[in-house]
C-alpha cells in the first residue's frame, strides 16, 4: 500500500439547469483503501461518482489519475481508464449466463461475429475464483440471489482491470451473512491494490470497512477524515451542520379533531406495524432516507398497495381502502412524487386534468356538464393563481410550479380533507416553493390535514407540526416541532 | 381567469389545427384528381366514394378509441366476418330483422369484450390479445360456414345498403350518424374523457380514482360492436356474408386513424381526423381506379401516402414545439 493518490478530483463543479449540484468539491483516493463517501440525500454523492464514471460531464474542475490529468468522456472511456462502478440497480441481462454477462460487449471471438463460448466461461471462472467466489459461470443471472448478482457486477468490473471501484449502497439489499461475505471480498480487493469508493448510509459499516471518510454537504466537501478516531455523533454533526437559511413561512393552524388514524398497518410492500394519527390543521412530516418506506406508506393509505394487516380510520370510522377511488371518496388526496409520470395526463388540458378525479361531479348519466366544469376549473385557476394562457392549455406546457398547482387543484376539487404530499417541492424553483408552502398554510388554516413526505431536512423542520421518522418500513421516531432537530431525525433514520 | 378571446383561440388551433392540415391534404388530393379526370368531381362519383369509405370508416371509429388509449385492435376484420356470418345465419333461420341485427352487433360486442378482458384482467398486451382474437374469430367464422358464403337476403335487409335517405345512400347516413355520436362521446362524456386520460397517462388516471380496467374494456367492446355494424352494412351491400370478409381491414382502419392524426402513443386523436383519413384512402383508391392505374401500383401509392402523411404530421408537431 502506498500513499500516492491514484485519483484526485479538484474543484469539481457541476450545474444542472437552475441548480448547482456540486461546487468546488475535492476528493482523493489512495491505492488499496476503502474510502467512504457520506452525506444526506441530495448532498451530491451520486453526482460526484457519476462524473467519475463518465455518466455526467463536469462543468468545471480537474480530475487526475496517477498524477496525469484526464477528461472522462463517457462511461466506456471511464472503463478503459480503470474506473468501475456498481450501481444499486444492477446492469445485468437476466436471461444471459454469469459468464456472458461478465464479458458482455467484448466477447472473445473465433471469427468476427462468432463468439467463443468456451473461452468466455474459462475466463469468467478465472475472474470469479480470483474474487474467492464459488459461482458457476453457466448459471443464468435471473436465478441468482441479489448478493451473487452483485458479485457478477464486481467480477465484471475487475475483468475490465478496474483499479478504482465505486460501490453505491452495496449492502442495501443484502442479508447480514451476505454482508459479511461482501466485506471479505472487499478486503481481498484491497489487498490486490484496488481502491474502493464506498457510498453508504449505514454508520456501522463505515466503521467496520472504511479507512477514510469524506463528508459532502449541500454539494460541497466538508472534509476528509481518518475513520479511526471518528465518532458517529461527530459524523452526523458534520453531515447536517448548517442553519435554517431558507425562509419557511410556516403558520401554525389550530389543531382540530383527529381525522386519520392508522393502527398496526403492514403491507406486502414492506411496511411493518405502522401506527400514527393525524389531526385537522396539522402538517405531519415524514422523514427518512431513500427506501425507508415513506412512499409505500402513502401508497398503502391511498389504496394502491395491498394491506396485509392493520386498520385505517377516517373520522373515527374504520375504512376498507382497497382502491384509489375508495381513498378519494374517503377524502384523501395524493400528490405523488413524480408529477409528470403519475400526477398529470400531460397531453390533456388544464381543465381536464383539474377535473379528472371528480368527473362524476360534473357529469349526469355519463354526459359532461362542460359549463360547470369550465366554471370550477376557472375558479381554481384564479384562486391558486395558476399561470396558464387558458383552461384549454395542455399541462405539458406549464412550468413545474404551475403543474404542481394543477395537481393540488385536482384534489381540492374532490373536497379532499387529507392531503398526502410526496416530495412536494422537488423540481420546482425557489419562488414556486415558497408559494407551495403558502398553499399548505392555506390548506391547514381551512382545516385540511397534511402528510408531507420529504427528503429535504429543512423542509421537514420548517413546515411540520410533528415529525415521524421511518427506517426499513417502520416508524423509528416521533418528534414535536419543538423537539425535532436535524441530528435527532438523522439519528433515527440511520440507527440500527 | 384569462380573457375568453384568448382561451377560445388557443382552443381553436389546438383542437382543429391538425384536422385542418389533414383536410387540406384531402382537398389537395381531390383537386389533383379533378384536374386529371373530370369525372372525379361529379355528385354521383363523390357519393360513390363516400359509400366505399363507409365500412372502413366505421371500423376506424372503434380503432380510434382503442388507439387513443394507447392500444391496438388487430381483430376488427375477423370479428366483422364472424359477426356477419352469424347474423346471416340468424336471418336465414327466419329471425326477425331487428333481432338479427342485434345478433350481429352482439357478436361484435362480445368479441370486443373478450379482447378487453384479456387486456385488462389477463394483462396481455393489446397486440397479442387481439392478434389471438383475429385468428380465433376468423377460424370460427370459417368453421361455422364450412368456408362457404351465406347469400341471398330480403329486400328489406338489403335496403340498409342500397336505400337512400333524402337522396343520400343509407350507409353514408349511418356513417355520419356514427361519427356524430363518436364525436359527442369523445368530447362530452365521461367515457371519452377517461379514454384520453388512460392513453395519456394510465398511472395518473389510476391515481385519479378512474376504474381503468372497466373503461378500457368498454373501449374494446365498442370497437367490436362497430365491427358488427360494419358487418351488417357489408353483408347488405354484397347480399352475402363471407367468412373471408374484412381481410386486412384492421390495417386500413389503423391507416385511416393514423393519417387522421391520432398518435399510436395514445392520449390524443379525433374522430374527425379519422373520417378525413378514411376519405383520403377512399378518394385515392377511387381516383387511381378512374385513372386506370393497376392495383399493384395502387398498393405502392397508398403505402407511400400513409408514410408521407405521418412524416408530415410528425414534422408539423415538432415544429409546433
Amino acid at each position: 500500500m502506498t500513499d500516492a493518490p491514484v485519483l484526485e478530483m479538484r474543484h469539481i463543479r457541476k450545474t444542472f439547469p437552475g441548480v448547482v449540484a456540486l461546487d468546488d468539491v475535492g476528493f482523493e483516493l489512495r491505492q488499496g483503501e476503502v474510502h467512504i463517501l457520506i452525506g444526506e440525500n441530495g448532498a451530491g454523492k451520486s453526482t460526484l461518482m457519476k462524473i467519475l464514471s463518465g455518466a455526467y460531464q463536469k462543468s468545471a474542475g480537474q480530475i487526475f489519475l496517477d498524477g496525469a490529468e484526464v477528461e472522462i468522456k463517457n462511461p466506456r472511456h471511464a472503463q478503459t481508464l480503470g474506473v468501475g462502478i456498481i450501481y444499486q440497480e444492477f446492469n445485468l441481462i437476466p436471461h444471459l449466463s454469469v459468464g456472458e454477462n461478465i464479458f458482455l460487449g467484448r466477447e472473445p471471438q473465433r471469427l468476427p461475429g462468432l463468439i467463443n463460448q468456451r473461452a468466455i466461461f474459462q475466463a469468467a471462472a478465472c475472474v470469479l475464483s480470483s474474487l474467492g467466489v464459488t459461482l458457476d459461470p453457466h448459471r443464468l443471472v435471473k436465478e441468482l440471489k441479489v448478493a451473487d448478482q452483485q458479485m457478477v457486477e464486481v467480477a465484471k468490473a475487475l475483468s475490465l482491470d478496474a483499479r478504482i471501484l465505486i460501490m453505491d449502497e452495496p449492502t442495501a439489499a443484502l442479508t447480514e451473512h451476505e454482508i459479511t461475505e461482501l466485506f471479505a471480498t472487499i478486503r481481498r480487493l484491497k489487498d490486490k491494490g484496488v481502491a474502493i469508493v464506498y457510498i453508504s448510509h449505514r454508520m456501522e459499516e463505515l466503521f467496520e470497512i472504511g479507512d477514510r471518510v469524506t463528508v459532502l454537504r449541500d454539494g460541497r466537501t466538508v472534509g476528509t477524515y481518518a475513520v479511526r478516531g471518528m465518532s458517529k455523533s461527530e459524523l452526523i454533526r458534520l453531515m447536517v451542520n448548517r442553519k435554517l437559511t431558507e425562509l419557511f413561512p410556516k403558520e401554525r393552524a389550530t389543531k382540530g379533531a383527529e381525522i386519520l388514524r392508522v393502527e398496526w398497518l403492514s403491507t406486502k410492500g414492506g411496511l411493518k406495524d405502522i401506527s400514527f394519527s393525524l389531526h385537522k390543521g396539522e402538517v405531519l412530516g415524514i422523514a427518512g432516507l431513500l427506501g425507508a418506506g415513506r412512499t409505500e406508506l402513502a401508497r398503502a393509505i391511498f389504496g394502491l398497495d395491498k394491506i396485509t394487516s392493520g386498520t385505517i380510520y377516517i373520522n373515527g370510522a374504520p375504512q376498507r381502502i382497497n382502491s384509489p377511488r375508495r381513498a378519494i371518496n374517503s377524502g384523501i388526496g395524493f400528490l405523488t412524487e413524480d408529477r409528470k409520470s403519475q400526477g398529470l395526463v400531460l397531453p390533456l388540458s388544464v381543465k381536464e386534468n383539474l377535473c379528472l378525479a371528480s368527473v362524476d361531479k360534473f357529469s349526469n348519466w355519463g354526459v359532461m356538464d362542460t359549463g360547470e366544469e369550465q366554471r370550477a376549473a376557472g375558479k381554481y385557476v384564479k384562486d391558486l393563481r395558476i399561470k396558464t394562457p387558458g383552461l384549454d392549455q395542455k399541462v405539458v406546457y406549464l412550468s413545474g410550479g404551475n403543474q404542481q398547482k394543477v395537481v393540488l387543484s385536482k384534489w381540492l376539487c374532490c373536497q379532499s380533507e387529507v392531503f398526502i404530499f410526496d416530495e412536494p417541492t422537488r423540481g420546482v424553483d425557489v419562488g414556486a416553493k415558497a408559494e407551495i408552502y403558502g398553499l399548505m398554510n392555506q390548506l391547514t388554516a381551512s382545516g385540511v390535514a397534511i402528510i408531507m413526505i420529504s427528503s429535504e431536512m429543512l423542509e421537514v423542520l420548517g413546515m411540520s407540526d410533528r415529525v415521524l421518522v421511518m427506517r426499513a418500513g417502520r416508524i423509528t421516531g416521533e418528534f414535536s416541532a419543538e423537539e425535532a432537530t436535524q441530528e435527532r431525525i438523522l439519528q433515527c433514520a440511520l440507527e440500527e | 381567469m384569462c380573457p375568453r378571446g384568448i382561451a377560445l383561440r388557443q382552443n381553436f388551433f389546438s383542437h382543429y389545427g391538425r384536422q385542418l392540415s389533414t383536410l387540406a391534404g384531402l382537398l389537395g388530393l381531390s383537386l389533383v384528381l379533378w384536374a386529371l379526370t373530370p369525372h372525379f368531381l361529379t355528385v354521383s362519383n363523390l357519393l360513390n366514394v363516400a359509400e366505399q369509405a363507409t365500412i372502413i370508416a366505421i371500423v376506424a371509429v372503434g380503432m380510434t378509441f382503442v388507439i387513443i388509449t394507447a392500444g391496438i385492435d388487430l381483430s376488427v376484420g375477423s370479428v366483422l366476418a364472424f359477426a356477419g356470418v352469424v347474423m346471416a345465419t340468424a336471418l336465414h333461420r327466419g329471425l326477425p330483422l331487428p333481432v338479427a341485427l342485434m345478433v350481429g352487433l352482439g357478436v361484435g360486442l362480445l368479441c370486443g369484450t373478450v379482447n378487453g378482458l384479456l387486456i385488462t384482467v389477463g394483462r396481455l398486451p393489446p397486440f397479442i390479445a387481439t392478434l389471438g382474437m383475429m385468428s380465433v374469430a376468423r377460424g370460427t367464422a370459417l368453421m361455422f360456414t364450412e368456408g362457404r358464403p351465406i347469400s341471398g337476403f330480403s329486400e328489406n335487409f338489403r335496403s340498409l345498403a342500397t336505400g337512400e335517405i333524402l337522396r343520400v345512400p343509407t350507409p353514408v347516413v349511418i356513417m355520419v350518424f356514427v361519427y356524430a355520436v363518436a364525436y359527442f362521446v369523445l368530447r362530452r362524456t365521461k367515457l371519452g374523457r377517461y379514454t384520453y386520460a388512460i392513453g395519456g397517462n394510465e398511472e395518473a388516471a389510476l391515481l385519479s380514482g378512474i376504474n381503468v380496467k372497466l373503461y378500457k374494456t368498454m373501449v374494446y367492446a365498442l370497437a367490436g360492436m362497430l365491427s358488427g355494424l360494419a358487418a351488417i352494412l357489408l353483408t347488405a351491400r354484397l347480399n352475402s356474408a363471407q367468412p373471408i370478409a374484412g381481410m386486412n381491414y384492421e390495417l386500413d382502419a389503423i391507416a385511416a386513424t393514423v393519417i387522421g392524426g391520432t398518435s399510436l402513443l395514445g392520449g390524443e386523436g379525433t374522430v374527425v381526423g379519422t373520417l378525413i383519413g378514411a376519405l383520403i384512402m377512399a378518394v385515392l383508391r377511387n381516383g387511381l381506379n378512374l385513372l386506370g392505374v393497376s392495383s399493384f401500383i395502387q398498393q405502392i401509392v397508398i403505402g407511400s401516402v400513409i408514410i408521407a402523411a405521418v412524416l408530415i404530421d410528425m414534422g408539423l408537431k415538432r415544429r409546433g414545439k
